[in-house]
């Protein structure tokens, strides 16, 4: 069986159903795990203090903010080829999702930089990176709800986060450019080298990074549903006033 | 395309056809400006670089939405897409139109408005060149933009929306260009970056926006 | 029962609040548009069912 069969509508809507319980119940166990653990049993930093239980929040909606549109991103060009609407409708269903991912990223980051940089808005690269990322999502969902047959604007949005993907990316660069930052480095994947992330935040911080990719999946399953149904129903409408 | 350029010309320059406004904005942000911030010389030279270059975005913004509109109202888009030129070539026909119409005037009129701005001297000859290198992709990029939204009633905003993120990094660069320029620091980096962004938006937001084209003309 | 977090309590405790918050309102509205969505789509559903065994 191919992985093609889960683009049939009928196909999706019964695995989905069956799957989404399981996914919502390890998003809880992990989310509240995660930020029970992360906001009650880790030592403050020597130098952050308090401020880097926030890391549990900040890190783990920044990095499903990227990904969310790298989803979107490859969800729109398995449409363009593929035509299956599940994956449009799965694009479109990401998308208010990635925005909110965005938000708390800045929301969380400003309320960090504050105590830590002394202002709460900085114009640093990645902070302004997140800024126009927000803008892209915002257009993406604008032009969504702005066309009114489905199809041209599955097709019309698909074109925009392709094209929107390649300006993300240089305005990434063009904005590193610009400023120096004053963000550090990841370092979530220097475990063993100098200057590593401590295992007293290490491990908190990969269950909420999980329970926060799970939450992703959750919520695009169900948005995905949604859609799904939206488009039936308003078949059944479109037949009902022909009939 | 000859003939579908000088169209795209006469019908700009045509009472009504838009020519001027763009112009016109510009020289209202110049002007705007200073009135707003204060008139000290120091704080004008230095926010000059990045005020000329809102302004000449903004200006280019304007006139978008009348690249594909009036010609997918009156039908003749169709025509042009069933015509044997390919309907990126009619794209990028269009976009160079639009330079000709807004990008290239206000590149000549921006050193005037650099006077009113107090830009420094070194600065000229790098805004001149960096607007000559950059309002192209300004073009082509919203080009892209208004064959996404042909087919919208109002879309107007939601243009401004989709476009002006698309926008970053010409204006990063660009700003950049004139800003180390009027310093007298190294600015041929960022111009060389700024001529790549639109060499690439010139190559390949053609196929894209005739692509959306195809999709709203379906 | 909250831990001493010193002088950032601000930052974080609001970091924490604005997180849930944002989380909420947007499984709230999938969940809304979610059960609404599929209200409708019985409705039209059992009504066109109902159509197809009078007619």
């Amino acid at each position: 069986m191919s992985v093609w069969e889960y683009a049939n509508p009928k196909r999706f809507m019964q695995v989905s159903a069956r799957v989404l319980p399981v996914v919502v119940g390890l998003t809880v166990v992990s989310l509240v795990t995660g930020l029970i653990w992360g906001f009650f049993f880790t030592p403050d930093d020597f130098r952050q203090g308090s401020t880097v239980k926030i890391i549990f929040l900040h890190v783990p909606t920044a990095m499903m903010a990227i990904n969310a549109w790298v989803m979107m991103l490859v969800a729109s060009l398995i449409w363009l080829i593929r035509r299956h609407h599940v994956s449009a409708l799965a694009a479109k269903a990401a998308a208010p999702v990635g925005l909110t991912f965005t938000l708390i990223a800045l929301v969380t980051g400003a309320l960090w930089g504050q105590p830590m940089w002394g202002t709460w808005w900085a114009w640093d690269p990645r902070l302004t990176a997140f800024l126009i990322l927000a803008l892209f999502y915002l257009g993406y969902i604008a032009l969504w709800q702005a066309v009114d047959d489905p199809d041209t604007a599955a097709d019309l949005t698909a074109v925009l986060c392709m094209v929107g993907s390649v300006f993300a990316v240089l305005s990434r660069y063009a904005v590193k450019f610009w400023n120096q930052g004053l963000h550090q480095d990841s370092t979530i994947l220097k475990v063993g080298e100098k200057d590593p992330i401590d295992v007293a935040y290490y491990v908190p911080l990969v269950v909420c990074i999980l329970g926060f990719v799970l939450l992703f999946v959750a919520l695009v399953l169900m948005r995905t549903r949604t859609e799904i149904r939206a488009r039936r129903l308003s078949a059944l409408l479109a037949q009902e006033r022909l009939a | 395309m000859n003939a579908l350029l000088i169209r795209d010309l006469r019908l700009a320059f045509r009472a009504g056809g838009g020519f001027g406004l763009g112009l016109a904005f510009f020289l209202l942000v110049a002007v705007l400006v200073p009135l707003g911030v204060g008139p000290e010389p120091a704080t004008l030279a230095k926010i000059a670089p990045g005020i000329l270059w809102v302004g000449a975005l903004l200006a280019c913004l304007l006139s978008l939405d009348r690249i594909f509109a009036l010609d997918f109202e009156d039908g003749s888009l169709d025509l042009l897409a069933t015509s044997p030129i390919p309907l990126e070539g009619v794209v990028a026909v269009k976009a160079l139109a639009h330079w000709l119409v807004t990008g290239l005037p206000l590149t000549l009129c921006a050193p005037m408005l650099g006077v009113l701005l107090n830009l420094p001297g070194p600065g000229y000859l790098w805004l001149v060149v960096s607007l000559a290198a950059g309002t192209p992709a300004l073009s082509v990029i919203g080009a892209f933009g208004a064959a996404l939204t042909v087919g919208i009633k109002r879309g107007g905003l939601l243009l401004s929306l989709l476009v002006l993120p698309l926008y970053v990094p010409t204006l990063i660069f660009g700003a950049e260009v004139v800003k180390r320029g009027a310093t007298g620091a190294e600015a041929l980096v960022p111009l060389l970056l700024l001529a790549g962004i639109t060499a690439g938006a010139v190559a390949l937001l053609p196929f894209a926006a005739a692509a959306a084209l195809r999709v709203n003309l379906r | 029962m909250i831990p001493d977090l010193g002088r950032y309590a601000v930052a974080v405790l609001s970091s924490y609040g604005a997180t849930i918050v944002l989380v909420a309102a947007v499984v709230a509205l999938t969940l809304w548009q979610g059960r609404r969505v599929k209200r409708q789509l019985q409705e039209v559903e059992a009504r066109q069912g109902k159509a197809k065994t009078n007619g």
